[in-house]
């Protein structure tokens, strides 16, 4: 067999590919996130990092191209390892009590579809427009402000960035462990920068729709 | 001490299941918790009953034998422990206790809490060695140690095979013990010529064992009676990334072979 | 019987390479058409199983646990012993030879134990290149620790776990040859019989743990790598599950049983709690290093030990032996303490305990420094009992430990049934009566990696064996006999436990046949034992079916030989008129306490015959000579600082 085609096959090799598709997400979503906080600028600046998203055509292909298989694989990857984890305890414990397992890294995968539903209605209603009711193409800055101007769909952006936060509040910890980046010299620091980097992704997407909201209520 | 057991009875591996509660009066805190298993088990003979089936032999905490979930935590609330080494007086008074056996795909019951573990022993022979023919090993002081490496391969070496990882983690997977055998022998400079290989083999037979895989979730750190860290898993990641995509057993050194170079992993 | 040694000839230093030198040899295309069936995969049994499978033998391995890597070998702790001498303190091969004699009070036979001594040093070589993680020092060179009072440093040890540590090494080499399918591996099985057909052993009966089926497995030779039986008191520490039953089933097959009193006692256990204790924990005896050891002066005296002022403490090693004081000799040790308990000083629940106070070791020295250098050990005392030796004085008591009986071999290992050879703890080669510390697991390496698998050769080589099948009829026979048996142990369906039996058992022999033996006692024992053993036959209940994982059913089988087992340790105590090494009959004494050993009369090894379960067994004797470390001399060597017996 093929050699990727056989490391993709074990374990270790699907979550090698989560982990470094998970990284390559997280850049995009940090990149995202410093575009995104562009607003709390005003209407120009914003309007500068519009442009310059879309001054160079190729590079921006490159990167939806980019995104597109990373978020494809990790999602695979995703649903192949759950299935095959759900699989290995066919009788289940009746009492079940866990010692260092916390919420976020047994929800991984419900934050993760929840993350891929949210991403598509986002797409939707941000990109193509066509669940945003007062959608002008081109015009970013009155499509967000006019978009999160409705209570339940900041709401919803607010939470999807939780959500997306805590998917990170583990994964930002675990992909040193999946990539066998572990020394006893910097593994302290892993915590934290897990922490540090999901409560930055989550006030940085939060504090739009909020400050949406909060001007507009 | 009173204590209110509801213990997994099975017959055999075709065996449904099913919790059965038992009372047991006088356990003292100072037994251990098999040997308040002993005091049912004799109970339960004398009455005429079934003794509950389980697994023990050095009841000092090394041969692995023994091993159970007690109240949704494998062997049970201490921590760092087996459950040989359990005593009761971690327990109260009154407590209610569920008592449940090793549960894993890769695992089938055999009686109670009596599971079949030689899944692990299937890992171990697809690469768990180093492999020096009796009676051809050099001198011993020609291979030397670093005193922190030799710590740290005892740290992973001390592995007792319980299968508490298992029974421990959410997904079922077996990588703190096949990490702890990959690192053990990959640390030393013995186990090198074979390394790439062996982590290869090892991953792939615990894979085709059908335990799941490490999601980091550190719930087999937490049970591990030996407390071997999931640093070990790790460093069985980083070799078998590096085995996967840089190691291939059939390259060849001379011109013109390179091409195609099968990545090899049969034996 | 006929008690061959077969040593070979020439100085003693060259009977082992001479023999390897005019060994025969098979050829390694026909090394596979020979079948081995290897009992047992503790430390000899599984450097056996993978070094002949190496050879190209097509080996069978059988153990009773669910995998070969859980034998009681696993729960060795201080080390093992070699003469590598690397650390230039004047140890060598012959210094580890005679220590390892005089340890065993001439007992043992000399040629043996020199290619004991002989191979230590490759034992260790063969260990490191199997990744064992010895201790190092920061030199990246082996570490050493003296031992048991040893003069010299020779012990090589991994933590706490060096069994455990060198017999993952064992079973890597096993796995490895399981692996290429050299060797089939039955886990979960036991050995009930042994199967001997035209004077040779050539197979063996097995019951399947799981579906309780029992089979018959052919084999040109037989390897009983077992164990040792110290499990016969109930309480010891040893394994649950370590039996005699392999050996004893050969021993009524034909095998000679050699000196079967022998049982080596370890004075620093933790002792028993309550009535349901089943088990015994070692704790290194270093600890008499630094601690003190007494008893209150008041009988049955309940207070804290705190509260147990100075003035009414009995100090009673330091008070009976002035010399030796707390660091008195293992077995004096054990008399002693066994000695105030039974008078009624005893501490605990029990009575059956003394205290190990380190109170003056703290004081002088700190608590840190007591905890870098015995924190394991205070870790597990504290598990177990819940206190802090640091801030109570620790209980302890002796526990049986180890076997130095077991079948008797020859020179290469074989029994007295041609094609049975016996390794490890289950024979009873080199120890004599009694064993220095750290040199079990060295003997296990020994007879498994490097000398079986030359003396096996030399069986084949010089044997002409005929095709044997298990539809054969010695085999049937054999396996109805077990049928039949383990039925019978079924149908009693008596009302009482097969542990409350084997308690009982237990108790008695270490009332009767542990650390002192007396003449009296031991007629008593007899007969107790003959109505233990009537009423388990009558009042025994097994629960459950022979055709299904049945625990109670394994227990039954085994216990039921201990009870077989345990009366001939009594009569070999009994015709043993002498105290030697672990073995104190009390009618044997100096005025002042002292064994009296009579190598006059039994500078022998004692080998049973089994005649037939209505008649007495037969003791034979193979006499013992010393030509180069002589009994004489011994008074010498115990001036230049070797003490009688040491060990973990
Ligand atoms: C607590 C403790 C500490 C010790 N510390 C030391 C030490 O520091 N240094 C030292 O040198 N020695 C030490 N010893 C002694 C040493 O560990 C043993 O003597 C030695 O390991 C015995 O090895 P073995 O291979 O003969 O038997 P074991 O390791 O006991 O193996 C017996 C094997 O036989 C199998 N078996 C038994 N009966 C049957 C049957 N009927 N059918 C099928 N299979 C069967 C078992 O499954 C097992 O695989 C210690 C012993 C104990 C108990
Ligand atoms: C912005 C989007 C996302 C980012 C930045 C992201 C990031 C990450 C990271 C860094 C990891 C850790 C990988 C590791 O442990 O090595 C991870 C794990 C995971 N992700 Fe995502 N992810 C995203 C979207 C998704 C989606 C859409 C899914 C959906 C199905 C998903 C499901 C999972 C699951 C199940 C895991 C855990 C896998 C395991 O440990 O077994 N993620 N993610
Ligand atoms: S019985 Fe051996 S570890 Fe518990």
């Amino acid at each position: 067999m093929h050699w990727i085609a056989e490391f993709y096959r074990s374990t270790p090799g699907k979550k090698f590919v989560m982990a470094v598709t998970g990284v390559v997400l997280f850049a995009y979503v940090l990149l995202h996130m410093v575009g995104n906080l562009q607003i709390h600028l005003g209407p120009e600046e914003l309007r500068g990092y519009v442009r310059l998203r879309y001054a160079a055509p190729g590079l921006l292909w490159t990167v939806r191209f980019v995104l597109l298989v990373a978020a494809t694989l990790h999602v695979i990857a995703a649903v192949q390892l759950t299935v095959r984890n759900r699989g290995s305890r066919p009788v289940r414990y009746a009492v079940r009590r866990y010692r260092e397992a916390d919420y976020a890294s047994r929800t991984m995968i419900f934050t993760g579809v929840a993350i891929a539903a949210f991403g598509v209605y986002h797409l939707l209603h941000m990109t193509f427009g066509s669940v945003h009711p007062e959608f002008i193409r081109s015009d970013v800055y009155h499509n967000v402000t006019s978009g999160l101007h409705v209570p339940p769909v900041s709401l919803l952006y607010v939470a999807a960035s939780a959500v997306l936060g805590l998917h990170l509040y583990h994964g930002l910890w675990s992909v040193f462990q999946t990539l066998g980046l572990s020394s006893p010299i910097y593994d302290s620091w892993r915590r934290a920068f897990a922490t540090v980097f999901s409560l930055v992704v989550t006030l940085g997407f939060g504090s739009v729709p909020l400050a949406v909201l909060l001007r507009t209520l | 001490m009173r204590l209110t057991l509801y213990i997994w009875r099975q017959k055999s591996t075709t065996d449904k299941g099913r919790f059965v509660k038992y009372e047991v009066e006088n356990a003292s805190p100072e037994m251990s918790f098999l040997e308040m298993l002993d005091m049912l088990n004799r109970q339960l003979i004398e009455r005429g009953g079934e003794p509950v089936a389980f697994e023990h032999d050095c009841r000092e905490g090394i041969c692995g034998c023994c091993g159970m979930v007690i109240n949704g935590i494998a062997n049970g609330p201490a921590g760092g422990t087996t459950v040989c080494q359990l005593y009761m007086r971690h327990f109260k008074d009154g407590a209610v206790l569920y008592i449940e056996p090793w549960r894993s795909r890769a695992f089938p019951v055999i009686k109670d809490l009596v599971v079949d573990r030689s899944a692990l022993d299937r890992i171990m022979q697809a690469g768990g060695f180093i492999s020096v023919r009796t009676g051809s090993a050099p001198e011993a002081h020609t291979i030397l140690v670093s005193k922190e490496t030799a710590e740290l391969a005892m740290d992973a070496a001390e592995c007792t095979g319980c299968g508490a990882c298992v029974a421990a983690c959410p997904n079922g997977a077996a990588m703190l013990f096949v990490a702890a055998k990959i690192s053990h022998l990959g640390l030393l400079p013995q186990g090198q010529p074979e390394r790439d290989r062996r982590a290869q083999a090892m991953v792939r037979q615990m894979d085709r064992e059908g335990f799941g895989g490490c999601s980091n979730h550190r719930e087999c750190e937490a049970v591990c009676p030996k407390r071997i860290s999931i640093r070990f898993i790790a460093r069985a990641n980083r070799d078998f990334l590096r085995a996967s995509l840089f190691y291939s057993k059939s390259a060849s050194g001379k011109a013109g072979a390179t091409g195609k170079t099968k990545r090899c992993f049969e034996k | 019987m006929e008690l061959d040694p077969r040593i070979p000839g020439g100085p003693l230093e060259e009977k082992w390479i001479r023999y390897r030198k005019t060994v025969k040899l098979i050829s390694p295309a026909n090394k596979r058409n020979f079948t081995v069936v290897v009992v047992g995969t503790g430390l000899a049994g599984a450097s056996v199983a993978a070094a002949l499978a190496e050879l190209g033998y097509n080996v069978l391995a059988f153990c009773y646990q669910d995998s070969s890597r859980r034998a009681h070998s696993i729960a060795a702790q201080g080390g093992i012993n070699a003469a590598k001498n690397y650390q230039n303190d004047g140890d060598s091969v012959f210094r580890l030879f005679s220590e390892t004699v005089i340890g065993g009070d001439f007992r043992s036979r000399e040629a043996n134990v020199y290619r004991l001594a002989e191979l230590s040093g490759v034992i260790i070589d063969q260990c490191v290149a199997q990744g064992v993680p010895f201790a190092r020092e920061y030199s990246g060179y082996l570490a050493n620790r003296s031992f048991g009072g040893s003069l010299v440093s020779r012990t090589f040890y991994c933590r706490g776990q060096t069994g455990q540590q060198l017999l993952l090494g064992a079973y890597s080499a096993l796995c490895r040859q399981i692996g290429l399918g050299r060797v089939k591996l039955f886990p979960r099985t036991e050995m009930l019989d042994l199967v001997v057909a035209g004077g040779r052993a050539r197979g063996i009966v097995t019951r399947d743990l799981v579906t309780g089926s029992i089979a018959a497995h052919a084999a040109d030779a037989v390897l009983l790598a077992t164990g040792g039986y110290a499990n016969i008191f109930f309480l010891s520490t040893n394994a649950k599950g370590c039996n005699a039953t392999a050996i004893w089933r050969a021993y009524r097959r034909g095998a000679g049983f050699a000196n079967p009193c022998f049982v080596q006692v370890h004075p620093t256990c933790i002792p028993q709690s309550g009535e349901y204790q089943s088990k015994l924990t070692l704790m290194s005896e270093s600890l008499r290093n630094d601690g003190r050891i007494w008893v209150p002066k008041r009988k049955g005296d309940t207070r804290e030990p705190s509260e147990i002022p100075e003035n009414e403490r009995d100090y009673f090693l330091e008070r009976m032996y002035a010399s030796y004081g707390n660091l008195a000799p293992r077995d004096m040790a054990s008399r002693a303490v066994k000695r105030v308990c039974d008078m009624g000083y005893g501490v605990g629940p029990s009575g059956r305990g003394v205290y190990l106070d380190l109170t003056e070791a703290v004081a002088r020295l700190g608590g840190d420094l007591l905890r870098e250098r015995y924190g394991n050990l205070f870790e597990i005392y504290e598990r177990i009992t819940g206190r802090d030796p640091l801030k109570a004085p620790m209980r302890i008591y002796p526990a049986p430990h180890y076997t130095m009986g077991g079948l008797w071999v020859d020179y290469g290992l074989q029994s007295t049934i041609p094609g049975l050879f016996v390794l490890g703890e289950a024979n009873f080669s080199d120890h004599g009566a009694n064993r220095l510390g750290a040199s079990a697991l060295l003997q296990g390496l020994a007879d498994g990696y490097f000398i079986v698998p030359y003396t096996l050769g030399e069986y084949f080589a010089g044997t002409v064996l005929d095709g044997v099948s298990p539809a054969g009829r010695p085999f049937v026979d054999a396996q109805k006999e077990v049928q039949e048996r383990v039925a019978r142990l079924v149908a009693v369906q008596g009302r009482r436990t097969v542990d409350s039996f084997h308690r009982k058992l237990g108790a008695l022999l270490w009332e009767h046949c542990g650390i002192s033996r007396s003449e009296a006692g031991l007629r008593t024992a007899i007969e107790e034992i003959r109505a233990l053993r009537r009423e388990f036959w009558e009042d025994v209940r097994v629960p459950g079916k022979t055709t299904e994982f049945n625990q109670e059913l394994e227990k039954a089988g085994r216990v039921a030989d201990y009870l077989e087992l345990a009366e001939l340790m009594c009569r070999d105590a009994l015709a043993r008129e002498e105290s030697c090494g672990c073995h104190f009959r009390e009618e044997f004494q100096t005025s002042d306490g002292e064994p009296f050993k009579d190598d006059g009369r039994f500078c022998h090894v004692a080998v049973w015959e089994y005649m037939g379960d209505d008649r007495e067994p037969v003791r034979h004797a193979e006499p013992l000579t010393f030509e180069t470390v002589k009994p004489e001399d011994r008074a010498q060597y115990a001036s230049q600082g070797y003490t009688r017996s040491r060990r973990k």
